[in-house]
């Protein structure tokens, strides 16, 4: 194993302790706005790694880019459809949803 | 190194398994949509480690799509309230 992949090694690791954080943070957490919180963050930098990890072991620069436009496109998507999801959350007047069904 | 991607893409794959179990569930009104949030980045990241793991590079362009359509996905869903009783939504209905 080379150095390169050792550290692609490294990279997969960590992106699959972030992902699980972000997995924990969805089974763990009671209310929309903390999950979509645990969900946004922690996913996104896991991709990170995992666009590090395979960017690494790819051969040229074109494939490269195209995983850094992937990462940047999932960034800027999670990022809007978050906002749009946690403001249509708030302005729901109702009492919040405690799981019961009605 | 062809192990270590077949690994990670089977610890992705348990991720997405146990997130969705946990949406099946339906514990808030919003998780139909963390869904759409949730494919949108682990999907993408199970896609490009596959594409490494079966060396196929056109992996990569899939993910590309998955990446695109899970944003216009979550933009209309959560515009057109598709996903049933979100309470007090109107936007689009």
């Amino acid at each position: 194993m080379t150095a390169l992949e050792l550290l692609s090694t490294v990279l997969l690791a960590a992106s699959l302790f972030f992902f699980t954080a972000g997995t924990i943070g969805l089974v763990r957490l009671p209310d929309s706005l903390s999950r979509l919180h645990a969900l946004t963050k922690a996913d996104n930098v896991g991709l990170g790694f995992v666009v590090l990890a395979v960017g690494l072991q790819t051969p040229g620069w074109p494939a490269a880019f195209k995983l850094l436009l992937t990462w940047l496109l999932v960034l800027a998507a999670a990022t809007n459809v978050a906002f749009l999801i946690a403001g249509s959350v708030g302005r729901d007047d109702a009492p919040p949803d405690d799981g019961s069904e009605p | 190194m062809t192990t270590v991607w077949w690994i990670a893409a089977c610890g992705l794959l348990v991720n997405i398994g146990v997130s969705l179990g946990v949406m099946m569930r339906r514990r808030t009104a919003e998780d139909p949509l963390l869904a759409v949030l949730l494919f949108g980045t682990v999907g993408v990241a199970l896609l490009v480690v596959l594409a490494e793991a079966l060396d196929a590079p056109r992996g990569l362009d899939v993910a590309l799509v998955l990446a695109l359509l899970a944003a216009v996905f979550g933009v209309a869903g959560v515009r057109t309230g598709w996903f049933g009783d979100r309470r007090g939504k109107g936007a689009g209905r």
